[in-house]
């Protein structure tokens, strides 16, 4: 029996005011990174709520990534100090449940850090091709 | 055993509602067992005096009921409540859930409210009556005599770690003024956090399997008075309980807890009215100490207008990857 690689499915929330187009910077100057991850643009990273990133997970997400503004630089003023809160008692909440907290990232990425977004994106998905499969939000219901 | 009698609690009823100072009262009433004390609307003297009921059974955290009940209400509703209720009823006063006006609120001290779980646990199951005095007096169908016990050895979970004995709202005090309490209320999340990742997982899947999701701990829960649950919309795929699927049960409780966060006043109320004594207040307290930790001491319904957390912030905020680089037990 042939064993299939393991590819991740990465879901990364991306601001449209910044790590859109940072995501889009790192596209114009041929900067890899793995196709398995799936981008999807919000308003800003604090229109993720935590219901998405269940979400994520339950469709077949072996990692969620949310990137926004920079501190201060939101297009919004304040979303992503909000995002803050959120994401930082969210994932130690997941992480209390013993989920791996290494499935979840926050990272602030700008219009003009095209070469962070790709070093991020890389990264993460090392760093969940590690842990493998994402096992403990799954859903038996969406698998395919 | 409480120190307030159900006759004092009756005449103060019965005078506020004879002077029109309150148009109904709302209190306990038997329910279908003597240990199953449900929250009824009194409008009569009469149906005070045959039905009111006070004793170590009287858990359920009136607050919420305001929001229904005040709603098209003439006139004031009296509500008794317990040191813990005052924490919800601010909380729901600052979200602005019922008309103030409407509320005449007496605090009422509290010795802690049994857990029939526990007391099930001693007797075992066929209770027939229940008897409060001094000690609870269990009869049951099983045993020749009735089974007595002290009602400080079956507490619920919420009253042995009971963190305030003071009202923080009322328009009338029947007690001494109470104080805050410093309970061990976080030991128990303090010791899952130093168990592994694995360990934890081991417990929550063990506990979170037994929902059967009948929606109690949201409906009981006064921080949890949305008009329109998530969780009641059938297109939801969570909106029951899912068979062999572990997922449906692992989002219910996260976004439970998490929409209470910031919001939840550690009343204690979700795992009490759990049937299957689910700890759905350590998930909570969870969410308590991280916010105390992260963003400083915060109790939710101390003052009414204070802002929640989780709808503030600071310009430099921990950040989600340096909560597990705390070091201490967090990091395990
Ligand atoms: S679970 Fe969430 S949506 Fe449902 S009532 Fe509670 S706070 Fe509202
Ligand atoms: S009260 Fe208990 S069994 Fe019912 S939905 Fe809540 S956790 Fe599940
Ligand atoms: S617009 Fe980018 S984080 Fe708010």
């Amino acid at each position: 029996m042939q064993v299939k690689e393991f590819k991740p499915l990465i879901v990364a929330f991306c601001c449209n005011w910044c790590s859109y187009a940072g995501a889009d910077l790192a596209g114009n100057n041929r900067l890899n990174y793995p196709a398995d991850v799936k981008i999807i643009r919000v308003p800003c990273s604090c229109r993720v709520n935590p219901m998405f990133i269940l979400r994520a997970f339950q469709r077949g997400a072996d990692g969620v990534i949310i990137c926004g503004c920079h501190p201060g630089d939101c297009h919004y003023t304040s979303g992503n100090y909000y995002t803050r809160r959120r994401m930082a008692t969210l994932f130690s909440m997941l992480d209390f449940l013993g989920i791996e907290r290494e499935r979840t990232r926050l990272e602030w990425v700008s219009a003009a850090e095209g070469a962070k977004f790709a070093a991020t994106m890389n990264d993460f998905v090392e760093q969940v091709t590690a842990l493998g499969e994402n096992k403990r939000l799954e859903d038996l219901r969406c698998k395919r | 055993m409480q120190t307030i009698t159900r006759q004092t609690l009756l005449d103060k009823a019965v005078s506020l509602l004879n002077s029109g100072a309150v148009t109904c009262v709302l209190g306990w009433k038997k329910g279908e067992f003597d240990y199953d004390i449900t929250p009824a609307i009194f409008r009569s003297a009469e149906d005070l005096e045959a039905n009111f009921v006070w004793n170590d059974f009287c858990g359920a955290n009136f607050s919420k009921y305001l929001v229904a009940k005040t709603d098209r209400l003439d006139g004031k509703m009296l509500v008794f409540l317990k040191p813990c209720d005052t924490y919800s009823f601010n909380q729901l006063l600052t979200e602005h859930r019922f008309d103030r006006e409407k509320v005449y609120a007496v605090g009422i001290p509290c010795e802690g409210m049994a857990d029939i779980a526990k007391i099930k646990a001693i007797t075992g199951d066929g209770i027939s009556s229940i008897a409060c005095d001094e000690k609870i007096s269990v009869t049951t169908l099983y045993a020749d005599a009735p089974v007595v016990i002290d009602s400080k050895d079956v507490l619920l979970e919420r009253c042995e770690n009971c963190k305030s004995k003071k009202h923080v709202a009322y328009d009338e005090l029947l007690c001494e003024e109470g104080e805050t309490i410093d309970s061990n209320r976080f030991d128990e999340v303090a010791r899952l956090e130093a168990m592994t990742p694995d360990e934890r997982f081991a417990f929550w899947q063990n506990e979170l399997s037994r929902c059967i999701r009948c929606n109690a701990c949201r409906d009981a829960c006064p921080a949890c008075t949305c008009e329109k649950c998530v969780f009641d919309n059938p297109k939801s795929g969570v909106e029951n309980k899912a068979p062999a699927n572990s997922f449906e049960e692992k989002l219910f409780h996260i976004i439970r807890a998490y929409h209470v966060a910031g919001r939840c006043t550690d009343c204690g109320e979700c795992s009490r009215v759990c049937p299957q004594n689910i700890p759905l207040h350590l998930l909570n307290r969870k969410f308590i100490k991280d916010i105390n930790e992260f963003y400083g001491e915060y109790q939710a319904g101390e003052e009414v207008g204070s802002r929640a957390p989780l709808v503030n912030y600071t310009q430099d905020d921990i950040e989600p990857g340096d909560v597990f680089n705390r070091g201490g037990d967090n990091n395990a």
